[in-house]
């Protein structure tokens, strides 16, 4: 359970911290709707690879938790 | 565990900063090229991640020929199979870059061409090495061929294509060489990149031992039977 609350703290972390980079960028934009549609709509972009990469890893760290359970049991 | 996983940390922190730096830096304007310059941060780490990753199992091939441990023979190919892998999403995003830029997708260029000999070649070593039913014997012929087939890596990725003319970075009449040294990347993509080229190479190593763990699971539970 620990390690869980772990995970999902990081991942919110890392929702924080990328909307705010993000906002770092371009401090006139008021609301999070204009921020995504400046620059060419890039920032579309990067939210798409960003929740790739956020899913890859966390399937990632979930499948190194299952290897770890394994590691332990005995037969 | 914090103190284990530091560098999986370090692999997280790296691959956020090559994609929201890597899309959203300054790069410089150049013709044909235009934004797809930023494939520099995805495209290239491949083949920097692949070289790693084989140069790892030919030093694991190495150490079962020397000290004739199993674990060895499993890094060696769990290594070379995640190398594979970079090196084959490498070629793949190498052909859709090129489709916009170069006109198609395959033009034979001889950083191409080796790129696909050295993929078959390591093709062939793990059709070798899963053809043996011997285990002892399997790990003995795999680890000797690995060794040839990352000594082939070197002529067909980095001697060839240098020597003739080619569309990559670096070919005949280039001076130096253009990934490393070259003064033809500019600095402000050079920060992307570095980092880009080390969070690549870490998620590669952190899915091997992955791999490696399960085998190793899996070879137990085997021996137990």
């Amino acid at each position: 359970m620990n390690k869980r609350h772990k995970i999902l703290f990081l991942f919110i972390a890392i929702v924080v911290k990328t909307s705010a980079i993000a906002q770092g960028v371009n401090p006139a934009m008021e609301t999070k709707e204009d921020l995504m549609k400046t620059g060419g709509h890039i920032y579309i972009v990067l939210a798409v690879v960003l929740t790739i990469l956020a899913g890859l890893i966390i399937y990632l760290a979930r499948l190194e938790r299952k290897i770890s359970k394994l590691e332990k049991t005995n037969y | 565990m914090i103190n284990k996983s530091w560098w999986k940390i370090l692999t997280i922190i790296l691959l956020l900063y090559t994609f929201i730096a890597g899309l959203l830096i300054e790069v410089p304007s150049l013709d044909i090229l235009h934004e797809t310059i930023r494939n520099l941060f995805f495209h290239v780490p491949m083949w920097f991640g692949m070289m790693v990753l084989l140069i790892v199992s030919l030093v694991y091939s190495i150490s079962f020929l020397r000290k004739h441990s199993f674990r060895a023979d499993i890094y060696a190919a769990e290594y070379a199979k995640t190398g594979l892998i970079f090196g084959l999403l490498g070629l793949i995003t190498g052909a859709v870059w090129a489709n916009y830029t170069w006109g198609k997708p395959w033009s034979n260029d001889p950083k191409q061409l080796g790129a696909a000999i050295a993929i078959l070649i390591y093709a062939a070593y793990f059709v070798l090495r899963n053809s043996i039913p011997d285990i002892d014997k399997r790990a003995k012929v795999a680890a000797v061929y690995n060794i040839f087939a990352c000594a082939m890596l070197f002529p067909t990725l980095w001697i060839i294509p240098r020597m003739v003319e080619s569309l990559h970075p670096g070919g005949q009449g280039v001076e130096g060489n253009p990934g490393i040294n070259g003064s033809d990347l500019d600095p402000t993509m050079r920060i992307v990149f570095w980092p880009a080229v080390i969070g690549w190479t870490l998620l590669g190593v952190w899915i091997t031992t992955l791999k490696i763990r399960f085998e190793l699971v899996k070879e137990k539970r085997i021996s137990n039977e």
